[in-house]
């Protein structure tokens, strides 16, 4: 692998770091990437299933995911794992990614790991081929290509110091301050870099010195390296020998910080955990010279490294090895944003003529079109196209909870609004909201605890158990007067449909053998229509290739009394329009059926 | 650091709470004490008896070595074995009470090198434990380059120096498994271990190495102990430890000091202040005093950038001028960093320039990634607020130099905060060299 990263590079951000995560897809825009380099979040206490960000002027949302397995589940392509936990979790982050597999690089931002853990987790990631980009960084940077974070600060430094396209400068340092400071050298005294790694302050990095210049050697876009050495370590004389061995070939620039650190006995720490000399060997002083002495081009100190980055790059330039390179055109970012109080993902009146959920309502209104109701639910639902045998099911629904009479609380709450001389929408709310728990509510319940029993195999005598645990009655069973001998038409009539047009009824035909168990104890205990039809949404759903999550956030969501609510809602205003053309006078309830038993109040 | 020395007392006191758990195989009787001078000694003689039974030893415990060949391990009053509480105590007190002069170089028994002078404050006492020099091994782990490298001895004591050829080394991966290590061990035990102790001796290696790895210390050295059959004692023992997994160690090492060593300054309220910020944040604050009185103070952002303003001062100006080490990164809040500022600034304002030059504030920095500059500067700015008065009475040039995000802002408005305030300061962004602040505050 010469290079570390592509134009089609994307990570999985771990961490919602909103900051950082925009940066990048400033930058995507910016340099015309046609992909975001973030694929997802991870952001484990989230209860959001995606987070809004800028991509130039306009909007996107970015999932997030509770952990890295469904993040990667999800985004496979995605290769690269930004890990930014904190000193305490990254660890495990990365052991997690490393066993998950499928990414090449991994990116740990924390400072601070206990060093075994550190050691451990690079020497795994070693053993698994994925590179580890720090701990203890700020990242890296391939321009014009994928960017890590804040690398490289804000988007108008990033164009200052060329980092929006390649460039012929392979850049690593330890720093991720100098990192930026480097790439603005190198900006104003050469071209630019073609890739650049900060490795990390800590003392143990995955990813050191030569591992990155010996990738940048294979790598073709790059024509000479720049090493930002510390005091501290030994790593720099790994360089040296590559350099020796005739692996490396390309020019390095090279430079040790921390000279001063000579002056001072090892109490005093310069810089990063892992500047600290050991040993003559180690110091910065002996590592300019060792580097010096193999050829390697080192400034009399660090004020001197743009002069000598200019003249490498001018040789290199005058031989013909570094071209000239064309500024390719950019995006400019707004400077001034703002983000979207609402979102919407269902329909849209800006064009022409508004749509479902892409379709022109045109195509779909008129009896020419073969559309129905189910097919508008579907669409302002689902967002999908339901086979014609899901959405007559969805219309045989609606039909069959329409109406069920005076009587029932709803209707009788609309009735008596209405004569109170309230409007069609005032008595029709107040019949909806007797929708609940009680009425109504068995459609969800009856989907929802069906197919936990079914899920979880419990066999009906095993549920039957369950539910007296709970202590309610089996949502969907029983009728006040219905029985097997004298079966409900509108539940045979939904059977009937199902059997027919259903590619399968797992679940129905699970209800049916409880039914068979509940109707043997006593005999109006029989699946009632409330429980045929969410059941049989259930099995609608998985025969339209739904996963059982997906399932069950519809059951959560309360999809399934929504179908109540519209059907019912024909009812409703049926009997409030009864109510206004009959001119019924306000109701009042005979005091004779009240059953009055009131004491005087005693002090307390 | 990631790496910090703890006392032998200390070290110690971890292992024989893991004992069982290391070592199930030994005894060790963990007889030893750590007092601050006599009285706290005949004090803790009331419940440690052994204290008044036993023949003792007494040695300072300051993280430093050659305690023998500097005269300070107490274990004659007139033969070999025979100190008494009374003498130890007497002993303590006498060495405490006035400044002693230690050598940490010796060649053969001539002390090397500048001797250093401080006030003994802590010492260890324990039984003296007679025993014969063939009783004596070493055993001593630490991380070298990538691997985990256990040494081992047959020749303990002071004779391991000397005897350094005759030291096993045996390398381990990190990810070696505890069968790997045990089996490696197994084969490696030095030739000159006496032939009863073989296997005692691969037992206790074992669970010594398992010790290290598992109770993140950085370095682990026993030398040397003494193997009498199953009996085992720890007769002297160096430590260090991984203080960045402190959070996961809190009941493993207990209450821990990690102290300066020996003949270093104590650290200063306010470089203790800095490192207690320091802990709390996310961000990172450091500061080192090198020299209080001297003329040029940094207030750097960045780890690596200043360590390149430090080595351009020494370059320049030359180490005699440098007041200060620290920096600033992370992503500071404004009151960490006004707390930072303030630091320094209170520092740097308590006394004028012996030569009467002005005082130079190097507020310098890369290009930051994150860092918001305007952010940071504010609380610069609300420090220099609370000290223009002192600013001014010493005589004080600023020079700023910064780029990253909101920089514009960021020097903008500490060039009006400086002015208003009649502080003299001269402000560059990242179109100025890095350090070239530093070389322009020189000229002046």
């Amino acid at each position: 692998m010469a290079q570390l990263f592509t134009k089609d590079t994307q990570a999985i951000f771990w961490n919602n770091n909103t900051t950082a995560i925009q940066r990048m897809l400033d930058y995507d825009y910016t340099i015309k990437r046609k992909k975001p380099s973030v694929a997802g979040i991870v952001a484990p206490t989230s209860t959001s299933k995606f987070d809004k960000f800028f991509y130039g002027p306009d909007e996107i949302m970015i999932p997030l995911y509770k952990n890295t397995a469904e993040a990667k589940a999800a985004q496979p392509q995605a290769d690269v794992l930004l890990n930014f936990a904190s000193f305490r979790t990254a660890y495990d982050v990365t052991m997690e990614a490393l066993a998950l597999g499928g990414f090449t690089s991994i990116m740990v931002t924390a400072e601070g790991i206990p060093e075994r853990l550190a050691r451990k987790m690079n020497a795994t990631a070693k053993a698994k081929n994925v590179t580890v980009i720090g701990p203890a960084t700020v990242g890296a940077i391939a321009p014009g290509a994928f960017k890590i974070a804040n690398i490289g600060g804000t988007i108008e430094n990033i164009v200052q110091s060329k980092l929006h396209r390649a460039g012929s400068c392979g850049l690593v340092t330890r720093s991720g301050g100098l990192f930026n400071e480097l790439s603005n050298i190198i900006a104003i005294n050469a071209d630019g870099i073609a890739e650049g790694v900060a490795i990390g302050g800590d003392r143990f990095v995955g990813s050191v010195f030569i591992d990155n210049l010996l990738r940048m050697e294979a790598n073709p876009e790059v024509k000479y390296m720049l090493l930002l050495g510390e005091v501290g370590g030994t790593e720099e004389y790994k360089v040296i020998e590559a350099v020796k061995s005739g692996k490396i070939k390309k020019p390095i620039i090279a430079w040790c910080i921390g000279t001063i650190a000579k002056y001072y006995d090892s109490g005093v720490q310069f810089g990063h955990a892992g500047a600290s000399a050991n040993g003559d060997m180690e110091t910065a002083e002996a590592k300019n010279k060792a580097m010096k002495a193999v050829g390697i081009h080192v400034p009399a100190s660090f004020n001197d490294l743009p002069e000598i980055i200019s003249a490498v790059y001018h040789e290199l330039h005058a031989e013909g090895i570094i071209k000239n390179i064309a500024d390719p055109a950019m995006n400019t970012c707004p400077s001034v944003r703002k983000s979207k109080e609402f979102i919407c993902t269902i329909s849209d009146d800006r064009g022409d003529e508004a749509t479902y959920a892409g379709f022109p309502i045109s195509s779909l209104a008129t009896p020419d079109t073969g559309k129905g109701i189910g097919d508008v639910v579907s669409l302002l639902w689902f967002k999908k196209q339901y086979p014609k045998w899901a959405t007559d099911f969805i219309e045989t629904v609606i039909k069959t909870v329409a109406d069920h009479g005076p009587a029932v609380s709803g209707a009788h709450n609309a009735k008596v609004t209405a004569r109170a001389g309230k409007s069609v929408v005032e008595s029709l709310v107040t019949g909806l909201l007797t929708i609940g728990p009680r009425f109504g509510g068995a459609i969800d319940d009856a989907a929802k605890y069906f197919k936990y029993a079914n899920d979880n195999k419990l066999s009906p005598a095993d549920f039957l158990n369950h539910m007296k645990k709970e202590g309610i009655p089996i949502p969907g069973i029983g009728h006040r007067i219905k029985s097997l001998k004298n079966p409900d038409l509108r539940v045979e009539g939904l059977k009937k449909y199902a059997a027919k047009c259903f590619p399968a009824t797992p679940l129905l035909d699970y209800a049916l053998t409880v039914e068979q168990l509940t109707t043997s104890k006593k005999e109006n205990l029989i699946l009632n229509v409330d429980g045929t039809i969410g059941i049989l949404m259930v099995d609608m759903w998985r025969a339209l290739g739904y996963t059982e999550e997906e399932i069950n956030e519809f059951i959560t969501s309360g999809t399934l009394n929504a179908f109540f609510i519209v059907g019912r809602s024909i009812g409703f205003i049926g009997h409030v329009l009864d109510e206004k053309r009959l001119a019924m006078p306000m109701y009042r309830h005979p005091m004779d059926d009240i059953l009055y038993d009131v004491q005087v109040a005693e002090k307390i | 650091m990631a790496q910090k020395a703890i006392r032998e007392f200390d070290a110690k006191s971890i292992l024989a709470k893991h004992w069982d758990k290391y070592f199930p195989g030994f005894t060790y009787a963990y007889e030893t004490i750590m007092v601050q001078n006599g009285s706290e000694l005949t004090k803790a003689a009331k419940e440690k008896t052994w204290l008044k039974e036993k023949a003792l030893v007494a040695k300072p415990d300051m993280l430093f070595g050659k305690r023998g060949k500097n005269g300070l391990v107490l274990f004659r009053d007139s033969k070999p074995g025979d100190v008494s509480l009374a003498k130890a105590t007497s002993w303590i007190d006498e060495k405490s009470s006035t400044k002693q002069s230690v050598s940490f170089s010796f060649d053969g028994d001539t002390p090397t090198g500048e001797p250093k002078v401080d006030m003994l404050t802590h010492f260890i006492v324990e039984p003296f434990t007679p025993h014969s020099q063939e009783e004596e091994y070493y055993i001593s782990a630490t991380c070298v380059g990538d691997d985990d490298v256990l040494y081992m001895s047959a020749e303990g004591g002071m004779e391991v120096e000397e005897n350094w050829d005759k030291v096993v080394e045996v390398k381990f991966p990190i990810t070696a498994t505890e069968e790997e290590i045990a089996e490696k061990i197994k084969k490696s035990i030095p030739k000159d271990v006496a032939k009863h102790d073989k296997d005692a001796f691969a037992e206790f290696a074992i669970g010594f190495f398992k010790a290290y790895r598992e109770l993140n210390f950085a370095y682990l050295e026993i030398n040397p102990f003494v193997l009498q059959g199953k009996k085992v004692e720890l007769l002297d023992m160096v430590a260090k430890l991984d203080d960045t997994a402190g959070f996961m160690m809190r009941d493993e090492w207990g209450d821990v000091d990690f102290p300066t060593s020996f003949g270093m300054e104590e650290k200063s309220p306010e470089v203790l202040a800095i490192e207690d910020a320091d802990s709390k944040s996310g961000a990172s604050l450091k500061l080192t005093i090198l020299k209080p009185e001297a003329r040029i103070w940094t207030m750097v952002a960045g780890g690596g950038a200043s360590v390149v303003y430090a080595d351009t001062i020494a370059d320049l100006a030359g180490i005699e001028d440098l007041a200060n080490y620290g920096e600033y990164s992370g992503g500071p809040t404004t009151s960490e960093t006004k707390f930072y500022a303030e630091t320094i600034l209170d520092l740097m304002t308590r006394s004028k320039d012996a030569k009467g030059r002005d005082k130079v504030l190097i507020i310098g920095g890369a290009i930051a990634n994150f860092t918001d500059v305007a952010k940071t500067f504010t609380g610069i700015i609300q420090a220099f607020d609370n000290y223009a008065d002192k600013m001014k009475k010493v005589g004080i040039k600023i020079y700023v130099r910064r780029g990253g995000p909101n920089y514009e802002k960021g020097l903008k408005d500490i060039k009006e905060a400086a002015d208003r305030l009649g502080l003299y300061i001269e402000v560059y962004g990242p179109e100025t060299h890095v350090t070239d602040i530093v070389r322009m505050a020189l000229a002046k």
